[in-house]
């Protein structure tokens, strides 16, 4: 009756990523009228420097509503204005913001940029332009959930993972890259790219630049395409700095560049970096000519609303104020991520050390059951349902080791997050008790009596604030 | 070099159709009243310009709808983070409530089922991929929007098949020719999952009665396959009879619900094709959840929901919008096709849209393909108007031109218009009355208001005009 599409898992909603946020949604935290709800914090937003949004956008309302500098009213302007290659003011903004983000150490050409409706969409329309139905694409674990749709759904192509473990940090070796293309031969695939999230999604790191040129080198001798999903460049906040995957292959030697270029292309979005999820804001960079023209054909069907367009384009042409936002934003976001970071810590949790993202990559290896899959879900729904913490597991990112979790911070106030790191130390302690306790079974009634006492402490201590 | 895919290397966008060729003369040398009055003047593009100034009137006394203004800006933070794919509440509820009073409140729609996509061209998309798979096929009656080769076919594989229909009954959709389109589709062994149909029609500019919906309806029940409603142009419709939706023929035909879906959006009845807020209206459940979830890949910016469930919710704005809208279309269509026919052309009778469909058969030296264009390409080198040739909506019978009206100012339509009699002249060497010309002159005066009707900014969707001051960077 319907399309295959229709009837199948592919938009991959059935993941515990996204049925934990059923969860949360069912019963959301809020420090007044739900004290209790569980507390999001397996999306990753960045909700950290609106104020300097808002502040910017008060002081500025006659350029912004809907008049321009001569006062006049562009109103009709941007209700007619449906071109697809986009509002060259608003794409030269955004090419001198991305090359701001990486040092201007690079420098991206307006005609090369294709917008999107989000990364989501930008994400899908490149694959629809690089590869056919049945073909696949290599992908380094832990990846983020979404890729599983975005990639796959209705595009038909698969993804092929390249499996990465803790004993190296989760960094992608040579060996782990041939391995996965000689699984994908085994499997008839034809292989037509890589595609990596630098900064990663979930683990917060940023590659260095020969790990980048291995990957390039890899991506020339096997003819391939070499995606690189930036967007969470804006988001680096303490060193190593970020390098772009353009920036690895212009130190290539000369003869090869134009090779390499017309193989590389840049995803990028203004969700995390500016957060701004809900304006749909998405973009392709390629230097490929032909990906370029396809790719613009395509965003007929996602096109960035021209009323946004014009909003962004001015308040990114305020030089001053990106500047001021980009470094005040990471500075929230290096000293949010250390109070997570030493709150999990002081509750006996390591962190994969990271240096950019709104996530770090936890590790609760120690306090699973078994070393097992299983162990991590059980260990999830507990937290979920009994710490009530929506935190995402690495399962769901298909990490190849079970114990890792990601867990959000820039999506919510302090407040929220000193409530979220009570809450995890009161559940370690309950389960390092547990376990001393478990001689002979510690009976599950106890146990949620113990959990019912402990959240209603919680619950006194915010009313007492 | 590195490959990359058969969609991209091929031809599926559908770009090569001369549909888009007099896009492209007209971008090389576009009319402007006073920089280049001998330009190409753009009457190939369906868009509905005539009531600006009552929307902006509107948007500047409500700053609030704006996130933009001091009254609006405390909204910033909520509606920038909002990217649920269900979409606003107040979003739905707007569209929902518009939907039905363009369709006069005879039906209502549940704002659960709006479901939002990148434009009416991302709702189409969209619905073949909730509904056919590669390699299956929609019936859809000629001619049609060129578009839709491009939105149902290109990414997603499916096939489309055509219903031809013919100028001696008015191209009205028959039993026979949807039996007829369905066989051939059996033949060329490809499996019938849907019927689209555009109502009102791009390119006749007509409605379908209720006779021929209850038939279609009927037939697609019969043969359980979706029937598909573009209804983009459902406000449109300026003149009687009056718009009937599928909506309300599903209240009367007994009909399998899950067989029924709406595509609609603001580009049209409200002017907005910028603003990218297509809707897909499914009856079946699970289409709505597939499409939802699918809407990822072409959601409509928070900034806009908020600003159209503002606009949409005010009710003594939205009625007096939708009847201001056709006030205006029914005047301009009055006269430019009144104007038309003391030249001696005629045109498919229609009442609604934002173009006609022009009949210049007996124009052509042959009723050959090759004669139309021949004509084509004198009209807009010659004559220097782009319009659209029958042959690029797959019309089975050449000779017909989709002329549109909507998109320009009165001063505009003067031009072409002259430009037009000036062509007739030559090929009939008929005297054009005199009463004719002083209403012209009469009409020249007037149109010299300054209500924002003498912007340049007559939009190309391809290549931006030098003029715009959008287009204009600004460092």
């Amino acid at each position: 009756m319907l399309s295959s599409k229709a009837s199948c898992n592919s938009h991959g909603q059935d993941s515990s990523y996204f049925l934990g946020w059923q969860f949360y949604e069912k019963n959301p935290f809020d420090v007044v009228k739900n004290p209790a709800g569980i507390i999001q914090m397996g999306l990753a937003e960045n909700q950290l420097s609106f104020d300097l949004v808002e502040s910017w956008l008060r002081k500025n309302p006659d350029a912004m509503g809907l008049k321009n500098k001569e006062g006049e009213s562009v109103f009709r302007d941007l209700a007619l204005f449906q071109d697809y290659h986009g509002m060259p003011a608003f794409k030269n903004e955004l090419v001198e913001y991305m090359a701001k983000i990486r040092g201007n150490k690079v420098k991206f050409d307006p005609k090369n940029l294709v917008l999107a409706a989000g990364a989501t969409s930008a994400n899908e329309t490149l694959i629809f332009c690089l590869a056919d139905p049945g073909e696949a694409i290599l992908l380094p674990t832990p990846y983020y959930p979404g890729f599983d749709r975005d990639l796959r759904w209705r595009t038909g192509v698969e993804i092929v993972p390249i499996h990465c473990s803790s004993s190296n940090g989760f960094r992608i070796s040579m060996h782990a890259l041939e391995e996965a293309y000689e699984r994908a031969q085994k499997l008839n695939l034809k292989v037509k790219g890589v595609l990596i999230t630098n900064p990663s999604n979930p683990l917060g790191t940023t590659m260095a630049k020969d790990e980048l040129q291995s990957l390039i080198t890899f991506a020339i001798h096997k003819n391939i395409h070499l995606i690189s999903d930036e967007v969470f460049s804006g988001t680096v906040f303490d060193s190593p700095c970020f390098i772009s995957i353009i920036e690895a292959a212009m130190d290539s030697n000369l003869e090869r560049n134009i090779d390499v270029l017309s193989r590389i292309h840049i995803v990028y979005s203004l969700s995390k970096d500016l957060g701004l999820p809900g304006f749909r804001v998405g973009m392709i960079y390629s230097n490929n000519q032909t990906v370029v023209a396809a790719a613009t054909k395509m965003s007929s069907f996602g096109l960035v609303s021209s009323q946004t367009q014009y909003l962004l384009s001015c308040m990114l042409a305020n030089k001053k104020f990106t500047g001021k936002y980009m470094k005040e934003n990471q500075r929230r976001l290096k000293r949010r991520k250390e109070m997570l970071v030493s709150g999990l810590k002081r509750s006996g949790i390591n962190c994969l050390k990271s240096n950019a993202g709104l996530f770090c990559w936890v590790d609760m290896r120690h306090l699973l059951s078994s070393n097992t899959f299983e162990a991590e879900t059980d260990l999830w729904k507990k937290i979920l349902c009994e710490v009530g913490l929506n935190i995402s597991p690495g399962s769901s990112c298909h990490c190849s080791e079970p114990g890792w979790f990601r867990v959000c911070f820039a999506n919510m106030n302090q407040s929220t997050l000193e409530v979220a790191l009570r809450r995890i130390k009161g559940f370690v302690e309950r389960s390092r008790l547990n376990y001393q306790q478990n001689m002979g079974g510690f009976s599950r009634r106890l146990l949620s009596n113990w959990v019912r006492k402990l959240s209603s402490a919680d619950h006194r201590e915010e009313q007492e604030r | 070099m590195v490959a990359i895919s058969k969609i991209a290397t091929g031809n599926g966008h559908g770009e090569n159709s001369p549909y888009f060729d007099g896009w492209k003369a007209y971008e090389t040398n576009p009319f402007h009243p006073t920089d280049r009055p001998d330009g190409v003047i753009q009457m190939g593009l369906a868009e509905n310009q005539l009531c600006f100034s009552f929307v902006k009137k509107w948007v500047i006394e409500h700053p609030e709808a704006s996130l933009c203004s001091a009254q609006g800006v405390n909204k910033f933070k909520e509606t920038a983070l909002f990217q649920d794919y269900h979409g606003m509440p107040e979003f739905r509820q707007a569209v929902a409530k518009f939907m039905g009073k363009v369709r006069g409140d005879r039906v209502k729609f549940d704002p659960e089922r709006v479901v939002m996509s990148g434009g009416a061209t991302g709702a189409h998309e969209m619905v073949a991929f909730c509904l056919a798979d590669p390699g299956e096929a929609f019936l859809v009656p000629t001619p049609y929007y060129p578009g839709f080769d491009r939105d149902l076919r290109w990414r997603t594989g499916v096939e489309l098949v055509p219903v031809v229909c013919e100028s001696s009954n008015d191209f009205k959709i028959t039993r026979n020719a949807l039996e007829t389109a369905y066989e051939k589709a059996k033949e060329a062994d490809l499996r019938v999952k849907g019927l689209l149909i555009t109502n009102p029609s791009n390119p006749l500019g007509t409605i379908l009665d209720r006779e021929t919906l209850k038939g279609i309806v009927k037939f697609i029940n019969e043969k359980n396959i979706h029937l598909i409603g573009d209804e983009i142009y459902a406000a449109t419709v300026f003149m009687e009879p009056e718009f009937v939706s599928i909506s309300e023929i599903i209240e009367e035909v007994e009909c399998n619900r899950d067989l029924i879906h709406i595509v609609y959006s603001l580009s049209k009845d409200m002017g907005f094709p910028g603003f990218r807020v297509g809707i897909v209206y499914s009856y079946n459940d699970s289409v709505v959840s597939c499409a939802r979830k699918m809407s990822s890949f072409g959601l409509v910016s928070s900034q806009t929901q908020h600003l159209i469930a503002s606009m949409l919710s005010d009710n003594d704005f939205v009625d007096s919008f939708i009847v201001e809208s056709k006030k205006q279309l029914f005047k301009r269509h009055k006269y430019f096709t009144w104007s038309l026919s003391r030249v001696g052309i005629g045109s498919l009778k229609s009442n609604a849209g934002l173009f006609i469909w022009m009949d210049l058969r007996k124009l052509l030296k042959e009723k050959t393909l090759e004669a139309e264009m021949d004509l084509w390409r004198v009209i807009i080198n010659e004559v220097k108007l782009n319009v659209s040739p029958g042959s690029s909506f797959h019309c089975n019978e050449p000779g017909w031109f989709r002329v549109c009206f909507a998109n320009m100012d009165d001063h505009t339509m003067e031009v072409a218009l002259l430009r037009i009699r000036t062509f007739m002249l030559k090929h009939n060497e008929a005297m054009v009355p005199q009463k004719l010309c002083r209403r012209s002159s009469l009409k020249l005066s007037l149109s010299r208001r300054r209500d924002g009707f003498m912007s340049p900014s007559i939009m190309s969707p391809h290549t931006p005009l030098p003029q715009s001051p959008l287009v204009r960077a600004r460092t």
